[in-house]
């Protein structure tokens, strides 16, 4: 927090323009040298292999609570208990696998993807320091 | 005969509750929100300030604001509403509302934060060629805000006869001028700090509110949630509440009308583009990954308060009486509220639903007028030549212009059928909006042709099939019912919409001869996964 840059130099340009890459940010052959390294296959593989597998099976398991409540009415409802039927639970189970979803992932996120980001990020930004003096 | 009697006892029965007491309690929301404002607004300096407020937000500030924009009235009072009447059907829609939030959280949101800088076209753009990509997902940004703006704006006509008591279209007419005139004034002073913070209170009084109805309706039944159901089956005369079909059993069409909704549903939220914005207003993508948690918990927390609250007023207050009362199915929860709290707790729900109104409203027209001033303004019409300083001032103008059009459109949509314009704005991000996000963050060779294709695409199938729909024309509850051009079946045009916007988005990319920047592709890639180069915190 010691060298704080005052509001005035801040860099105001959009993404993308040669500007935003003046000593602030990697360099294109950082980038591709990056993108090609074990390491960040490494965190796109860990990624890629939690969110997509995730995200299918929350979807398949919604449409299938979708295509039941639209097209099985008499199997939702089925009294359980009371007045308690399987559509209201499987509704509720819904909204507990949403939150469980959630959890699992930022339990995975802190503990996988958070620290191999880092490493890389701070690999990044040590490297362009270097390059500036 | 029998219905008129019913009609005039209900009507009766809402204007029990004191207007001036609901006017009271929206008054002080108004003057609390409005000190918050102001005082918000005395760092408004640069663009990051007043796009994304200086993207100082914590996680749970952003997740709770994010919370305030996403509940909408039509969440609140049309699912309690539709709860009450139509049952589980009800139900149904706060489930694909909810789990719609897993898109984000899993495939968008930090993604995103790393890669953009104030609006959904900084991502999308970012390894694209700049303008048409630009102009595409702006178009698309624009449509998508106007819809749902309109939908709310004509939604607060509905809600003042309902809650004001105030019937005449001139007494409407005002106060939809007020609500817009107080939105212009937050958005123009407060910018997104005072956006936030609208939407920070809004969320902490509407979930507080809900959650204290909750708990009051459990307590007559003894906490007991079969008691209640049983009591709301009761009072409804039939078993049918309980169980899907109600509303979208009637036959093959309609079952696969809820199909393209639901789809419309899951896939929408994570393209609209006033959420997207809101992941620009935290320091990190670890903040953002913090604030969809919190927005999941709330929203999720939420609409089990709403399902509580909608066999409530199914069973307290009985469909005949909600129909019949003024606003509809709309007036459930004010009247579940009156039921219990008399006319103080009926005041504080009004005057939540209208902050809802205004909140949600704010949020959209700040969307709107950063992706005009920057995708359109700043990068298309000055590419790039432009002050951060003179691209606000902008900004700033087209919410002045977006606030007295959306001011015009709610007075001219009163009265008219315009609940289908949620529907299809959601419909709309998820065919116009999801497909180009998901591909340019995750498919390597996916070119401007694909974006375009698929967003233009997407954006002309949603709408040319909604003018063509029976929301449309062919029936005594369409916007033009005495016309019929009704030729597609389906109310919710989703279903053929977003698989036709994925396929163009792969079609347009493997046709385009074109190739993208490889170097472009690394860094947006390197980028959104480690956060390297993200936009930082503006430091005061």
């Amino acid at each position: 927090m010691g060298s704080t840059p005052s509001p005035d130099v801040r860099p105001e340009v959009p993404p993308g323009s040669p500007g935003a890459q003046a000593a602030h940010v990697p360099t294109a052959e950082d980038f591709r040298e990056t993108q090609a390294s074990p390491e960040f296959r490494e965190l796109r593989r860990t990624h890629r292999g939690f969110v997509f597998p995730m995200t299918v099976v929350f979807l398949v398991w919604y449409f299938v609570y979708v295509i039941l409540a639209a097209y099985f009415p008499e199997f939702m409802s089925i009294r359980l208990w009371g007045y308690i039927n399987v559509g209201l639970v499987l509704g509720l189970l819904q909204f507990v696998s949403t939150f469980a979803i959630t959890a699992a992932y930022v339990h995975f996120a802190n503990k996988k993807l958070d620290p191999k980001a880092t490493a890389i990020r701070l690999r990044l930004e040590a490297a362009q320091e270097g390059d500036a003096q | 005969m029998n219905a008129l009697i019913v009609n005039a006892a209900a009507a009766e029965s809402t204007k029990v509750g004191d207007p001036l007491i609901n006017m009271l309690i929206f008054g002080l929301f108004v003057g609390v929100t409005l000190v918050v404002v102001l005082r918000a607004s005395r760092n408004n300096r640069t663009a990051a300030d007043y796009y994304a407020g200086g993207r100082s937000f914590s996680g749970g500030q952003n997740g709770t604001a994010i919370a305030g924009d996403y509940l909408s009235a039509a969440s609140f009072l049309g699912i309690v509403g539709a709860i009450a009447i139509n049952g589980y059907d009800g139900f149904l829609y706060s489930i694909g509302f909810l789990v719609a939030w897993l898109v984000a959280l899993l495939l968008v949101a930090e993604l995103l934060r790393n890669t953009g800088k104030f609006t959904m076209a900084d991502v999308l753009s970012f390894r694209l060629k700049q303008r048409p990509v630009r102009i595409a997902a702006a178009t698309s940004t624009l449509a998508v805000c106007l819809f749902y703006l309109l939908a709310q704006m004509a939604g607060a006509g509905g809600l003042v006869s309902l809650l004001l008591g105030i019937d005449d279209k001139v007494g409407q007419s005002v106060v939809i001028t007020v609500v817009g005139a107080l939105m212009i004034l937050y958005v123009l002073v407060g910018g997104m700090k005072g956006t936030t913070w609208v939407q920070i209170i809004k969320a902490g009084l509407l979930i507080t509110g809900a959650f204290i109805m909750t708990i009051w309706v459990l307590a007559m039944y003894g906490f007991n949630f079969s008691a209640l159901l049983g009591d709301a089956v009761a009072s409804a005369g039939t078993e049918a509440i309980l169980n899907p079909g109600l509303q979208y059993g009637a036959n093959a069409t309609t079952k696969l009308d809820f199909l393209s909704l639901g789809l419309a549903l899951v896939l929408g939220t994570a393209g609209l583009p006033h959420v997207l914005m809101r992941f620009y207003t935290v320091p990190t993508a670890k903040e953002a990954r913090r604030s969809v948690v919190w927005a999941i918990w709330l929203i999720g927390g939420f609409y089990l308060f709403t399902l509580v609250l909608g066999y409530g007023a199914g069973a307290l207050i009985g469909a005949d009486r909600i129909k019949a009362a003024p606003g509809g199915v709309n007036s459930a929860a004010p009247l579940l509220a009156f039921e219990l709290g008399g006319p103080l707790l009926l005041g504080v729900i009004s005057a939540v639903a209208f902050a809802t109104i205004l909140a949600v409203v704010a949020g959209l027209t700040i969307t709107a007028a950063a992706s005009f001033a920057h995708d359109i303004y700043a990068n298309v019409i000055a590419k790039g030549k432009t002050s951060p300083k003179q691209e606000v001032k902008v900004a700033r103008r087209t919410v002045v212009v977006i606030g007295i059009l959306a001011i015009i459109g709610g007075i001219g949509a009163q009265g008219q059928n315009v609940a289908f314009l949620v529907a299809l704005a959601f419909a709309v991000a998820a065919s116009a909006n999801l497909p180009t996000i998901i591909y340019s963050l995750f498919w390597k060779n996916f070119s401007t042709q694909g974006a375009v294709w698929s967003m233009y695409g997407g954006l002309a199938a949603a709408l040319v099939l909604i003018v063509f729909s029976p929301v449309m024309s062919g029936n005594p509850t369409a916007m033009i019912p005495d016309a019929n051009f009704a030729i597609f079946p389906l109310k919710n045009p989703g279903i053929i919409s977003i698989p036709l916007a994925f396929f163009l988005g792969w079609l347009g990319t493997v046709l385009d001869k074109r190739v993208e920047d490889p170097i472009k592709q690394a860094e947006m890639e390197v980028r959104s996964l480690t956060g390297v180069g993200a936009e930082k915190a503006v430091e005061h």
